[in-house]
C-alpha cells in the first residue's frame, strides 16, 4: 500500500522549498563578529541543540518545521541534536523565564567551544510581551548568554530562521583563513614518488 | 437533577448569571458534598487576593457553575480530597497567591522554582523569595530493583521545558511524576490592570498552538463582562480560524506521533500539508499561526481578497491526501503494533478528571464545548463529534483524524456563510464579569475575567485543557514501557505553557 505512493514521489516535483537568500549585511556582521572572537573554523556544517527558555510554544513549532521536508534543514548541513555536547549551536526561544535560567546556563555550558547563541522570536530577543514580568530576566536571553544572532519575529516564520541559519554557515565558510593543521599534512602520492624540495619529508606516516 | 454540591453552591448569594458568592462555612462543607454529587465535574480553581474561585460543570448538560468564597487569612478548604484533578491547581494558587488549601494531599510548591524575586507576586502581601529550595522530592514507588529516570527540563528533541520524573522497574514505568513550572513566565500578573484589548496580545501567547483558542475564549470573557456582541462576520471568521488551528495541530501531532513509532513517512506527508494549511493561513490573515487575529470585540484583521480561494485550496489538498494517509496508518501492522494498547487511559479517570478533547473523547468521555455548550458559529453548523472508548494511543489518534475530517467540511461551510459586514467593535470601559468558553484543538479553553470600574482587568484566569491532561498522562503510562513513553507523551501532547502562566 505504501510502495506505490513511494514511487510516485520519485517521480513527483519535490516539496521542498528553494532556499533562501542570505543578507549579505547580516553575513558580513557575524563575520566580524567571528573574526574578533577569533573561533576557529566550524566547516560548512552545524549541529543545533535548542532550549525553550519559557516560550509560549509558537516558535518551536516554527523550528520543528525546519526539519520537515518542506523546508528541510538536513540539505544544508543543519541539524537538531539532542546532546549539547554534539552542538556548535544553542538556539534560545522564550524571554529567559527565571525558573529556566539554570538549564539554559547549564545547556551552554556543555556546549564544545567554538558555540554560537541565536536569539529566536522576539521574546528571547528582548522579553517581547512579557517585558515587566517579574517572572522573567529582564532583556531577554542577551542578558544571560552572549549572543550572536537575534532573529525576531513573533513567531519568525521557517523562512526567516532559515536565512538566519544559512547566515552563519556562510559566515563561517567566508571568515577568517582556515585554522592550522592540526597534524602534518599526510604526503600524497606524488610527494613520495619525488623527493619535495620545499621541505623535509615527514619521518612517519600513520602507520 | 441538582445535587448536593449544586444546592450548596447555589445558596450563596448570586454574583452573576453564573457565579455564586459562597461563605466560609459553606465552602468548608464543598468537599463533602462534592463528594457525593460526582456527576458535578470539577474544571478549574485559582485565586485573587484572598479569594478563591472555583468552576464546575454538570456532565448532563448546562452552563459552568462558579463558586467563590474568601479566603481569610490566605485559607480556605482544599477540594483536591473529592476533586483530585484539583491538586495541581491548588499548588499553583498557593504559589502565586499565597493561598494554602487546608487538608490537600500535596503541598509542595509547583510554579514557584524558588527562583522569583517574590513569593506569591499576585497575593495581596508578595511575600519574601523562598529562596534556593531543596532538590524537589517526588513521590516514591516501592519495592525491590526500582529505580528512578529524570528526564528534562532539556529534552531531546525541541519542545518545551518539563521535568519528569519516572520510577521503573526493568522496562516498566511504575510511577511518572511531571514537574512543570519551567515556562513560567508571569501571564496572569501581567493582565492585571491591563484593559482586555492590550492583554489580549498575552492571551495570544498562552500556549502558542492554540493561540487562537485562547484569545478567543479571552476575547469572549471581555466581551460576556461588557456586554458586547461581535459582529457575524468576525465570528464566521474566529470560527475558520479556530478550525485552521485545529487542523494544523492534528495534522502535526499525528506526524509526530507516527515519527515517535518510527515511521517517517506520515510524518513527512503531515509536515507537508500542515505547511500548505499555514501558508494558507497566512495568505488570508496575515499570520501563519493567526496570533492576534482574534481579539475582543471581534477580528482584528479582515481575511484577505484572495484568502478563502487559498484555504479552499489548502483544503483541498488536505482532502485528498487524507484517505490514503489514514490507509497508511491503519494498514501497517508495525504501527498498530506500537498504538494499540499503549498508554490506555481507563473511560473512569478521564470522566473524573473531565478530560476534554480527543484525550475525553478517545476514552468514551463524550463532550465538545462546540455542540454541548453551543456558541455561534457551531450553534448553526452541523457536525458530528467522534468518539472511541478504548483510551489508548491508537484512539487518541483515530479520534483526531476523525475529528480533522469535520473541521476540514466545517472550514467551507463557514466561509460559505461569510457575508460583507463589520469586524471589530470597540469595547466600553465599564466594570462587569464574564466567562468565555472555547473548544481549542487540545480541549475546551475557559477563560474568566472579572473588571474594574474603569475597564481594567481586575481578576483573569484562563485555564487550558493541559492542567486536567497533565495527571492522566502520568495515570496512562503507568504500567506501560518506557520505550512507548514518547508515543504516550505526544498523543497527550498537552501544554507546559499552558499550564505555566
Ligand atoms: S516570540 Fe512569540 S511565538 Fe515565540 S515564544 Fe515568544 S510569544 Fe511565543
Amino acid at each position: 500500500m505504501l510502495l506505490p505512493r513511494l514511487a510516485r514521489t520519485l517521480f513527483r516535483r519535490p516539496l521542498t522549498d528553494p532556499a533562501p537568500a542570505t543578507y549579505p549585511e547580516i553575513v558580513a556582521a557575524l563575520v566580524e563578529r567571528l573574526d574578533a572572537m577569533a573561533r576557529g573554523r566550524l566547516g560548512r556544517s552545524l549541529a543545533i541543540r535548542h532550549v525553550g527558555a519559557a516560550s509560549c510554544n509558537g516558535c518551536e513549532l516554527e523550528i520543528n518545521a525546519l526539519s520537515g521536508v518542506v523546508h528541510d534543514l538536513e540539505r544544508f548541513g543543519l541539524r537538531f541534536v539532542a546532546s549539547p555536547r554534539h552542538a556548535d549551536v544553542l538556539l534560545v526561544t522564550g524571554p529567559c523565564g527565571r525558573n529556566m535560567n539554570e538549564a539554559l546556563l547549564r545547556t551552554h555550558a556543555a556546549m564544545p567551544d567554538p558555540k554560537w547563541v541565536v536569539a529566536v522570536g522576539d521574546c528571547a530577543v528582548d522579553g517581547g510581551v512579557f517585558q515587566g514580568s517579574d517572572a522573567v530576566e529582564p532583556g531577554g536571553v542577551g542578558r544571560l548568554l552572549p549572543v550572536d544572532l537575534l532573529i525576531p519575529g513573533c513567531p519568525p516564520s521557517p523562512t526567516l530562521l532559515l536565512e538566519g541559519l544559512l547566515a552563519l554557515l556562510e559566515a563561517e565558510v567566508t571568515a577568517a583563513p582556515p585554522p592550522p593543521p592540526l597534524r602534518p599534512v599526510e604526503p600524497t602520492m606524488e610527494s613520495w614518488a619525488e623527493p619535495r624540495r620545499d621541505g623535509p619529508v615527514p619521518e612517519d606516516g600513520p602507520g | 437533577m441538582n445535587g448536593p454540591a449544586t444546592r450548596l453552591i447555589q445558596s450563596g448569594t448570586r454574583r452573576s448569571p453564573i457565579r455564586w458568592r459562597m461563605d466560609e462555612a459553606g465552602w468548608t462543607a464543598l468537599p463533602a458534598a462534592l463528594r457525593q454529587e460526582p456527576e458535578l465535574e470539577f474544571l478549574g480553581l485559582w485565586g485573587e487576593a484572598e479569594r478563591v474561585h472555583a468552576a464546575f460543570r454538570h456532565a448532563g448538560g448546562g452552563p459552568p457553575l462558579l463558586a467563590t468564597a474568601d479566603a481569610a487569612g490566605g485559607r480556605y478548604a482544599a477540594l483536591s480530597p473529592a476533586r483530585p484533578a484539583a491538586g495541581l491547581f491548588e499548588r499553583m494558587a498557593a504559589d502565586l497567591w499565597g493561598l494554602r488549601a487546608e487538608g490537600a494531599a500535596d503541598s509542595r510548591p509547583w510554579l514557584d522554582h524558588g527562583f522569583w524575586p517574590r513569593h506569591a507576586p499576585l497575593g495581596r502581601n508578595p511575600k519574601p523569595p523562598l529562596g534556593e529550595l531543596p532538590q524537589p522530592a517526588f513521590l516514591p514507588a516501592g519495592g525491590e530493583g526500582v529505580h528512578q529516570i529524570p528526564l528534562g527540563p532539556v529534552h531531546g528533541g525541541v519542545t518545551e521545558p518539563g521535568h519528569f520524573r519516572f520510577h521503573v522497574r526493568g522496562e516498566t514505568i511504575l510511577r511518572l511524576e511531571a514537574r512543570l513550572g519551567y515556562a513560567h513566565k508571569g501571564i496572569l500578573g501581567l493582565m492585571r490592570g491591563k484593559s482586555p484589548k492590550l492583554a489580549a496580545r498575552l492571551a495570544a501567547r498562552i500556549s502558542g498552538d492554540s493561540t487562537v483558542a485562547h484569545a478567543w475564549a479571552f476575547a469572549a470573557a471581555a466581551e460576556a463582562a461588557t456586554g458586547v456582541a461581535p459582529p457575524p462576520r468576525a465570528i464566521l471568521l474566529r470560527g475558520v480560524m479556530a478550525e485552521l488551528e485545529r487542523i494544523a495541530n492534528h495534522l502535526n501531532d499525528a506526524g509526530f506521533l507516527c515519527d515517535a513509532a518510527g515511521f517517517a513517512w506520515p510524518h513527512a506527508r503531515c509536515g507537508a500539508l500542515r505547511e500548505v494549511v499555514l501558508r494558507a493561513a497566512d495568505s488570508a490573515f496575515g499570520h501563519r499561526l493567526m496570533m492576534d487575529r482574534v481579539v475582543p470585540g471581534g477580528v482584528s484583521i479582515d481575511i484577505a481578497p484572495s484568502g478563502p480561494d487559498a484555504i479552499l485550496a489548502a483544503l483541498a489538498a488536505v482532502v485528498a491526501e487524507l484517505p490514503p494517509l489514514r490507509r497508511a496508518i491503519d494498514g501497517h501492522a508495525g504501527l498498530q503494533d506500537r498504538l494499540a494498547g499503549s498508554g490506555a487511559l481507563a473511560p473512569a479517570l478521564a470522566a473524573g478528571f473531565a478530560a476534554g478533547g480527543f484525550v475525553g473523547r478517545a476514552s468514551g468521555r463524550d463532550f465538545d464545548a462546540r455542540r454541548d455548550l453551543p456558541y455561534a458559529p457551531y450553534d448553526r453548523l452541523g457536525f458530528t463529534v467522534p468518539l472511541r472508548q478504548a483510551g489508548d494511543v491508537a484512539a487518541r489518534l483515530q479520534v483526531r483524524l476523525d475529528e480533522m475530517a469535520e473541521s476540514l467540511a466545517m472550514v467551507a461551510a463557514l466561509l460559505a456563510r461569510l457575508e460583507p459586514g463589520e469586524t471589530l467593535l470597540p469595547l466600553p470601559a465599564r466594570p462587569g464579569e464574564g466567562l468565555g468558553l472555547v473548544e481549542g484543538f487540545r480541549g475546551e479553553v475557559m477563560c474568566w475575567m472579572a473588571l474594574d470600574e474603569q475597564g481594567l482587568i481586575r481578576a483573569v484566569f484562563p485555564r487550558d485543557p493541559s492542567w486536567l491532561h497533565w495527571p492522566l498522562l502520568e495515570a496512562a503510562v503507568q504500567g506501560g514501557a518506557m520505550a512507548d513513553f514518547p508515543l504516550c507523551e505526544r498523543s497527550f501532547n498537552a501544554s507546559c505553557s499552558g499550564v505555566d502562566l
